[in-house]
């Protein structure tokens, strides 16, 4: 039996991966996961995340790369000899066997004595908070509990790495943030090296140590949350992770720490690039969060009117028309009576701060409205 | 759905849409079965006295105890030779493309698009003393005078295997079909290998489909009178030509019905079971 090997390293070397028909899944990514880390892979749908997924569970052997777990090079070794525990989104428990049987199935795989198994699958079911399940049948189990059963199942053959395929995404919403809390606690007590595939940016931010987004097979970005959200190096992460206003715009002069650009929405303003230096004259586009933007009162920032308004709860989003017919929003924290703003209002924006906008520079013709989403 | 549902209950559409079905039924099927029992219940074939004369003497015969035996075996055998070739076929089905998709289901539907008539005089063709077989063995140099092939318990159970194989295949590949593939992969991630996966997994989540289509193969296998006469010859006697015998060349009218009530029973007695066991194993369906 596979001793407890909570906290292994994972390391994704270089891997590279073409369907037959000659197109790329996932190209050359590298993630360095050290033992005990959660990690969320996010991005949407396509994206190839389930794909590299499968990989490291050895279902796909890549077509270029390693897979490293611990000290081991796993690419030679088939799915059921790589100790590695999946929770499937559909969770794929075994319809005909009871709970406790599904919980037991890996161990019983190992040859383990049916008593030490029986033990075993309680104990885990106690885990799991589900000590009084152990006779039923998957399908007398509500969703939470099909998913508490499933990763009871995973983690007793104690993996070296566990993976989670949209774990949540079948689950409603309360349930979710059930679970989310319920996962991250097991991985606390186990210590295991998780993966968490999602496509869900709120699940990725609030349940992983560090989460890698990508998109199109290709990694854009691996850093903390805060590093994604608050530093994101590409448009997409920007766009993808939390939402954003899109402000296309010129360079007109730049250095390694600020940009001036000129906005087609009609005013210049200073933003603060990700990385490297922009070249002048080039088109870029800004990116600034709803919840960065503030209405000014002199002649700051850039011009727009008010449409409509959305009081959200704790927040206020205003939607803005600038002087290019383009859309933007700005979230506004609704702290004792807001200054109520009429439909039709000339207002004057500005993003709070020069680094909390983003210019990114074009890589393709721009849309011709600056969209949020 | 909408507002007020129409004031007539909708059941009695469905009875007067059933009714012409049901007459058919009732005349062709339901009256002769009846008549069957009735000419069954007559001890002489002039049908003059009445009582379980003809019952007795099948029961008490072993000659015709020995045919229906004989018949019930050659269903489990055909059942048998059926599951084993094609679970092979059904599991293979669901684990290729689309193309070699639709090249396995015309193969298996290809018994089912020529005659049963057809099928037999073909297998006579392979079988026979100057068949296909014999001539390539003897031709090779593997046997040196011609195999008994056809008039044999083994001719008549391959033939009646290819006539009855898409029965068994077709419930097998639906079954097969409605297991999540993703109980394949969390099988083999929890460290199973091929076998356990396929016996603590597959098989017994195909069970429905196996029952199914063991209960189609053997109610059908028993009964094919053509292939079981043609290939078998005047050799090895079952029961549909026995009681063609009694009723055809006899002319002993009362035997023969009492043969076929007996047969139909023994039929429903094995489908029965059949059913039983796939109501039980349905409780694994579903997830």
């Amino acid at each position: 039996m596979a001793e407890a090997q909570g906290g292994r390293s994972l390391v994704v070397d270089a891997v590279t991966h073409r369907y037959p028909s000659g197109a790329l899944a996932v190209e050359n990514i590298n993630l360095d996961i050290k033992g005990g880390e959660i990690i969320a892979l996010l991005g949407p749908s396509g994206c190839g995340k389930t794909t590299l997924l499968r990989i490291i569970a050895g279902f796909i052997a890549q077509t270029q790369g390693r897979i490293i777990i611990g000290d081991d090079i796993v690419d030679a070794l088939p799915p059921n000899k790589r100790a590695v525990g999946i929770v499937f989104q559909n969770y794929a428990l075994f319809p005909h066997l009871s709970i406790s049987e599904n919980v037991a199935y890996g161990l019983a795989a190992r040859g383990i004595h049916k008593a030490t198994r029986q033990r075993e699958a309680q104990r885990l079911l106690e885990l799991v908070q589900l000590p009084a399940m152990a006779e039923r049948l998957p399908r007398q189990l509500s969703g939470g509990q099909q998913q508490r059963v499933a990763l009871a199942r995973a983690l007793a053959i104690k993996p070296s790495i566990l993976l989670l395929d949209e774990p949540f995404a079948a689950l409603d919403k309360n349930l979710r943030l059930d679970m989310q809390i319920e996962v991250k606690r097991l991985q606390r007590v186990s210590g295991i090296t998780t993966l968490i595939v999602t496509h869900d940016q709120e699940e990725a931010l609030s349940m992983a140590d560090r989460v890698a987004v990508l998109s199109h097979g290709k990694l854009e970005q691996f850093g903390s949350p805060s590093d994604v959200y608050d530093r994101p190096q590409t448009l997409f992460v920007n766009t993808f992770v939390g939402s954003t206003n899109r402000m296309p715009g010129v360079v007109v002069s730049a250095d390694r720490t600020a940009a001036k650009v000129r906005l087609d929405a009609g005013s210049e303003i200073i933003a603060r690039p990700a990385g490297g230096t922009l070249s002048e004259g080039g088109r870029v586009t800004v990116c600034i969060r709803p919840e960065h933007l503030q209405f000014v009162g002199d002649e700051t920032g850039f011009a727009g009117v008010v449409g409509m308004s959305l009081p959200l709860g704790a927040t206020v989003v205003h939607e803005v028309t600038t002087a290019d017919g383009s859309g933007v929003k700005v979230s506004q924290a609704r702290i004792g009576e807001t200054r109520a703003l009429e439909n039709g209002a000339a207002v004057r924006l500005a993003p709070l701060a020069p680094s909390l906008a983003t210019p990114f520079p074009q890589r393709f013709r721009s849309s011709p409205e600056g969209s949020s989403t | 759905m909408g507002a007020a549902p129409a004031s007539r209950d909708v059941t009695s559409y469905g009875m007067g849409l059933a009714a012409p079905l049901a007459l058919f039924f009732l005349l062709f099927f339901v009256a002769p079965l009846l008549q069957l029992l009735w000419l069954s219940l007559h001890n002489d074939t002039a049908g003059l006295h009445w009582g379980l004369g003809q019952y007795l003497h099948f029961l008490t015969d072993p000659f015709s105890l020995g045919v229906l035996g004989s018949t019930l075996l050659l269903g489990a055998e055909v059942t048998a030779v059926c599951l084993v070739l094609g679970f092979p076929i059904a599991w293979l089905y669901q684990r290729v493309g689309p193309k070699l998709q639709t090249i396995i289901i015309l193969i298996v539907l290809l018994p089912l698009l020529t005659s049963v008539v057809v099928r037999t005089f073909a297998w006579i063709v392979i079988l026979g003393r100057q068949g296909i077989i014999n001539a390539t063995l003897q031709s090779l140099g593997v046997i040196d005078t011609p195999l008994k092939l056809l008039y044999t318990q083994f001719g008549v159970v391959i033939a009646l295997a290819q006539v009855q194989m898409p029965l068994m295949t077709l419930p097998l590949i639906t079954a097969l079909g409605r297991i999540d593939p993703n109980l394949d992969d969390a099988s083999c991630s929890l460290g199973a290998g091929s076998w356990r996966t396929f016996f603590r997994i597959v098989l017994p989540l195909s069970l429905p489909g196996v029952i199914a289509g063991c209960t189609l193969t053997y109610a059908a296998a028993i009964t094919a009178f053509i292939t079981q006469s043609l290939v078998g010859g005047g050799q090895m006697l079952f029961m549909p030509m026995y009681l063609y015998q009694q009723a055809s060349t006899l002319q002993n009218w009362p035997f023969a019905a009492a043969i076929s009530i007996i047969f139909l029973l023994a039929v429903l007695a094995v489908v029965s079971v059949f059913t039983t066991l796939g109501r039980m194993s349905r409780g694994y369906g579903g997830a």
